[in-house]
């Protein structure tokens, strides 16, 4: 009887000890040893696990920051507060990257492009993309049935009334999800200080853009000329803005005939001249490159309103800062 | 001859007859579970056939050895369950030593696969059919060779349904219960294949 109850205790229970110690064996013999930065990193991340970074979750995140792969910025949910406390971990300054903001560059919407055919298959852009490039008449059109919606994880994106996906500022935490997603490759992430774009990505001849879509850039130049910073490039019938370069003076978007290039004019600027701290050196005035800055030697300058597009050079070279923008 | 062949039929009806999922009904956890991309499923399917084919052979030397010796036939699952949960803690840590990247594609799943009760019906069956040490392993790994052709297919079956156009009361598990229904009556195509 003893025996009977004994013998699988015995048994099993040595069985089990065997195991307990072979696996402690086995773990010291084949552990792998670990950054315990890893550990910390992974402790002062959110936690969500969005993959907003586009890691594999936090933990993703934590070995790709800790082995140098990912700057320590690179939460987008986190935030300053999060990449300061990595920072201080992995001992390196939080850079203070500028926040950047996805932006979807066709704005073709029902009204201004034309459509090659109805489309009535999957409600999903990359499925319409596979059938002739898509139901509109410029192969580069945004096809407006939300893929960048669906796999936003911010609720940052939305298609609009008029079939044209749209970036809410706010929201958006530049994960770069839609980048990805979008079949078209019409949404790219800018500063989000830039507030002029061309949403246009067409690189069809001027004549062939025209026939299928009002808004498009037809590859005219003007705004290259208009650029009085050198900011604007041209390649493959497109215009193409540097945002280093760009000072969001907003002149190429008023030059642009066809409206390709969109600018936020609620956002610009006015120069402004504190008349108490102006010294009449007349440095602003010979810098500003649309003569918007008036007035003599030794007297008081004073901006024209009109002319000036904000785009701050002479705050910048002002000795006295008597200029601020507006 | 006669061995050679009737090891040939065990793989054949492991892998096809009594399949274990669409057969046996035996680890529909994971088949339904990590079924959604055939990539994890293919992944999923491997982990487990290597677990199987290991855990067949240990679990056949740990009942003819140990538990037939002393009369404990009856403490059977308690005892490979000991062994499934150690073996896959020990192949856990080795992949991670020797082969990270294994390790990455694999996963959870490989932790998950202690709790699968293919594993443990695998060498269950393989007792109560009174295998060889050979025809043990035949069969294990046919098993799982079995276990991981369904889920692939199931895989590649649900990757197509999430593309089309389901009513959406069936969307989701729903249709994919109905699916693996249908699978598993197709497979019963098989049931006439070895006598």
């Amino acid at each position: 009887m003893v025996e009977q109850l004994l013998l699988p205790v015995v048994s099993l229970g040595g069985l089990g000890l065997l195991f307990g110690v072979a696996l402690g064996f086995a773990a010291k013999k084949f552990a792998v040893e670990k950054d315990p930065r890893i550990d910390m990193v992974r402790e002062v991340l959110p936690g969500a696990n969005c993959g907003g970074c586009g890691y594999p979750g936090c933990d993703g995140l934590a070995s790709a920051i800790v082995e140098g792969k990912a700057p320590v910025n690179a939460c987008p949910v986190g935030g300053l507060s999060v990449a300061e406390k990595v920072s201080a971990i992995m001992g390196v300054e939080a850079a203070a990257a500028e926040r950047k903001v996805a932006v979807v560059l066709c704005q073709g919407d029902c009204d201004k492009a034309v459509d090659k055919f109805k489309y009535e298959g999957i409600m999903d852009c990359v499925a319409a993309a596979m059938l002739q490039e898509g139901h509109k008449g410029c192969s580069y059109g945004c096809l407006g049935l939300g893929t960048c919606e669906r796999v936003c994880p911010f609720d940052a994106i939305h298609v609009n009334e008029k079939g044209i996906a749209e970036v809410d500022r706010e929201k958006c935490t530049a994960c770069n999800k839609c980048v990805v997603a979008c079949p078209k490759n019409i949404i790219e992430l800018v500063p989000e200080s830039s507030l002029v774009q061309v949403k246009c990505k067409s690189t069809e001849k001027g004549k062939d853009v025209k026939a299928n879509c009002k808004i498009g850039c037809i590859g005219c130049q003007i705004c290259v000329k208009a650029c009085k910073f050198d900011a604007i490039t041209f390649e493959n019938n497109l215009a193409r803005i540097d945002y280093d370069k760009c000072v969001n003076c907003m002149v190429c978007a008023e030059k642009c005939p066809t409206g390709a290039i969109k600018a936020d004019f609620s956002k610009r600027k006015t120069a402004l001249i504190n008349d108490e701290l102006c010294i009449g050196c007349t440095i602003c005035k010979k810098n500003c490159r649309f003569d918007a800055i008036e007035g003599e030697l030794k007297q008081k300058h004073t901006v024209i309103a009109d002319k000036c597009t904000g785009c701050g050079i002479c705050e910048k070279k002002c000795p006295k800062k008597a200029i601020t923008l507006k | 001859m006669d061995y050679a062949v009737k090891l040939f039929l065990i793989l054949l009806s492991s892998i096809l007859v009594n399949n274990f999922i669409m057969s046996r009904f035996l680890g529909i956890c994971p088949f339904l579970g990590v079924s959604k991309r055939v990539s994890t499923a293919m992944g999923m399917g491997l982990a487990v056939t290597f677990v199987i084919a290991m855990s067949s052979v240990i679990t056949y030397l740990a009942h003819h050895f140990i538990l037939v010796k002393l009369n404990m036939e009856y403490m059977q699952t308690l005892a490979f369950i000991l062994i499934i949960a150690a073996l896959v803690q020990f192949v856990e840590m080795v992949i991670q030593k020797t082969s990270p990247s294994l390790y990455q594609a694999l996963g959870v799943y490989l932790p998950l696969i202690t709790t699968n009760c293919a594993v443990l019906g695998v060498a269950i069956i393989n007792i109560e059919e009174g295998y060889d040490l050979l025809q043990t392993l035949i069969n294990g790994t046919g098993s799982a060779l079995g276990f991981t052709l369904a889920i692939v297919l199931f895989a590649g079956i649900r990757e197509r349904l999430e593309q089309s156009d389901i009513p959406k009361p069936m969307q989701g598990f729903p249709i994919a219960m109905i699916t693996a229904g249908l699978m598993s009556v197709a497979f019963l195509g098989f049931q006439g294949l070895i006598k």
